[in-house]
């Protein structure tokens, strides 16, 4: 019994699951202490997570973007770089995707594959140049991040004041054109015969018309896969780890260091810049708008990241949770009254004990000294 | 023009004061060798006990009072986590901006009939000259008609510069910083230090978070710190982890918003948005050309273990 409390501690998947019972546990006692019925505050939650087909859509689309900045942030944490600029990277790629998805028009498949590229491309330049900075001059990439995710605000708003990219009457930009978007069969599940066939099949009725269910998860998980694959598997992976397990070391060993900075922020701001792009093709009202503040995806994603240790595949199921925390919450605000925020303590919470998750080894370890004798087992 | 020119220098100084305290907040615990990216919880802990305590009690200095305790406490979690529990110091920091502000929200809805807008304090902080009537037409005196925040910001900094660089407490900080097994070796406790001075940090980020509900604007909004804490952390390092360095930084980017706010109203041929982003641009800029490589203190991030090497 006490060999295998030893053994989950010093598993670090048990731990991040530990940490997210904590944390939704801490959620309950605020909840309690509050005068919400915290047992029926989750119920409602979870009733809102996967009560319905559509909110399972909803959950979905809501994770795709936090799996995808989680994988920026993550990617960038593997090279020993910390990017608080997922954020700004994101605008720029939704600011690329509804330029070329309202100004160019393209086949569908062709537009869409072009404005997937475009927002590639700029957002990946914009996060390699914070590495260019740092890998040049060396200026810390927090502060070149801050300062770029301000600049991308301001340009997003700056951009949607112009008469070029402004629609009439509105606070916000063009709508990209249809040949663009992503969304599941929307043509088909508009057409008569798409409804006809859906009539009677109440799962799909439910899912594809009254959600904007697209192909963006698809990809999230399809990108979440190969960056793993890239990170363990091969050459570059390699160089990315080793630059930041030591700068020194590699260099030693003959690697670029600077070279692979600037690469893999301009691959982080890549990721991020996908979030975006697939939020104008995939979501509903396909545009951007003037913003007062930031909205959090890029900040978001850092969580992401943190729950997931960085690991890619992890960080498809740390999105996944947060996704659906994060939908099933408005859940707890309009069945129960409660404030749907507690999500976002019970969230804090758990990075917090992901960032002390060392009090479980050394838990482990005093626990193991009282053992004493025995096989030391083969935990590895 | 000289109306411009004051008004130019009260707006800057009224939005740089919260920067100010948030980034003084980062210097000290920086200085301490403890990083402190929950900044932006601290300064939302402190906006919304600010507004809360100041609405409650119509009192706006209890309400600065009351959001340096919350602040400070929500920065003691900080410092167990990073000092005692020798956890990612980022991690620990990220954490608490979820927490700060997930906990504004939470509180602000519960307080204020479950919006996350608070209701207007009746009373702001007051501005330096608000007792002496018909002064405020002439431009000098407006100039001078400053908030009572941005005069406790600057002495703020001004006492910090004096204890770091002038005091034995101070050289004591730095070497904890730097060094904390030499400074563990000549007696001093290196837990001690650096646990006050990240709740030091916690209280001034709850200064700042104030300084904008009860100064900037009067009320608490999910709008009223976001990015701000940021803001403060580029400062420390763009301030090269100095106070003097911090408010200077500070008082550019208060500009930036000074502008926004001025050029909003006057037609001038550069967009706002434009303008707005220059500061963070010639932030930049001024890195590469001039400031260089950051110089950290050289334990920053890094947590002490006694008898390690």
């Amino acid at each position: 019994m006490r060999k295998r409390l030893i053994k989950i501690l010093r598993n670090p998947i048990a731990v991040s699951l530990l940490a997210i019972i904590i944390g939704l546990g801490v959620g309950m006692i605020i909840l309690a202490a509050a005068g919400y019925n915290p047992f029926e505050a989750y119920a409602a939650m979870i009733n809102g997570i996967v009560g319905k087909p559509k909110y399972l859509a909803q959950v979905l689309i809501k994770s795709t973007p936090l799996i995808f900045t989680g994988l920026s942030v993550a990617f960038a944490f593997k090279t020993g770089l910390f990017n608080i600029g997922a954020e700004g990277q994101y605008l720029v790629g939704a600011i690329a995707a509804v330029i070329v998805g309202s100004k160019v028009d393209l086949p569908p498949g062709i537009h869409f594959v072009a404005v997937i590229g475009s927002a590639i491309i700029a957002s990946g330049l914009w996060g390699g140049f914070v590495g260019l900075l740092k890998a040049k001059f060396g200026i810390h990439e927090v502060i070149t991040c801050i300062m770029m995710n301000w600049i991308a605000l301001y340009l997003n708003n700056y951009l949607i004041s112009t008469p070029w990219l402004k629609k009439p009457g509105t606070e916000a930009s063009f709508e990209a054109l249809e040949s663009s978007w992503s969304v599941i069969l929307n043509n088909w599940k508009l057409s008569d015969a798409g409804k006809a066939y859906m009539m009677d099949k109440p799962i799909l009725l439910d899912t594809l018309l009254k959600t904007d269910l697209n192909y963006g998860i698809i990809i999230a998980i399809a990108v979440a896969i190969i960056l793993w694959f890239v990170l363990r598997k091969t050459t570059v992976g390699f160089e990315l780890r080793a630059v930041g397990n030591s700068n020194t070391a590699s260099e030693y060993a003959g690697i670029n260091v600077k070279k692979n900075i600037i690469l893999s922020m301009a691959i982080a701001g890549a990721l991020a810049g996908l979030a975006g792009a697939l939020q104008i093709t995939g979501v509903m009202p396909h545009r951007i708008t003037t913003l007062a503040a930031f909205e959090g995806a890029g900040f978001d994603g850092i969580s992401v990241a943190l729950i997931a240790a960085s690991n890619p595949l992890g960080v498809i199921l740390s999105g996944l949770l947060f996704g659906s925390l994060k939908f099933g919450s408005y859940a707890i605000q309009s069945k129960i009254g409660a404030p749907s925020e507690i999500i976002n303590i019970a969230i804090g919470v758990i990075v917090f004990f992901v960032a002390i998750s060392r009090i479980f080894v050394i838990l482990a370890d005093k626990l193991e000294a009282k053992e004493k004798k025995g096989g030391s087992g083969n935990d590895d | 023009m000289m109306t411009n020119i004051s008004l130019t220098v009260v707006i800057t100084l009224m939005y740089a004061a919260p920067l100010i305290f948030g980034a003084l907040g980062g210097v000290i615990s920086e200085k301490s060798g403890v990083v402190n990216i929950g900044i932006e919880g601290m300064m939302t802990i402190g906006a919304f006990t600010g507004a809360t305590v100041g609405y409650y009690t119509a009192n706006p200095w209890l309400g600065f009072l009351a959001a340096g305790i919350a602040g400070g406490i929500l920065a003691l979690l900080h410092a167990f986590a990073s000092i005692t529990l020798k956890a990612d110091q980022t991690i620990s920091g990220v954490a608490l901006n979820f927490i700060g502000l997930g906990l504004s929200l939470f509180l602000c809805r519960i307080f204020f009939d479950g919006a996350t807008m608070s209701f207007p304090v009746p009373n702001k902080m007051p501005k330096l000259l608000s007792g002496i009537p018909n002064l405020e037409s002439h431009p000098i005196i407006q100039m001078l008609n400053l908030d009572s925040t941005v005069i406790i910001a600057i002495l703020a900094a001004v006492i910090m510069w004096f204890v770091l660089y002038k005091t034995k407490w101070g050289l004591r900080i730095r070497a904890v910083g730097e060094h904390p097994a030499a400074a563990d070796t000549l007696g001093v406790n290196v837990y001690m230090t650096r646990y006050v001075c990240v709740v030091l940090s916690g209280v001034l980020a709850g200064f700042g978070g104030a300084a904008r509900s009860l100064a900037v604007v009067s009320l608490f909004s999910p709008t009223v710190i976001s990015g701000h804490g940021f803001i403060a952390l580029a400062a420390v390092i763009f301030g090269k982890w100095t106070p003097f360095g911090a408010v200077g930084a500070c008082m550019l980017f208060g500009f930036a918003q000074a502008l926004v706010v001025l050029t909003g109203a006057a037609d001038i041929m550069i967009p706002s948005q434009i303008l707005a982003m220059l500061p963070y641009i010639l932030t930049i800029l001024v890195l590469v050309l001039f400031v260089g490589k950051s110089v950290a203190p050289k334990a920053n991030g890094i947590a002490y273990e006694k008898g390690k090497r």
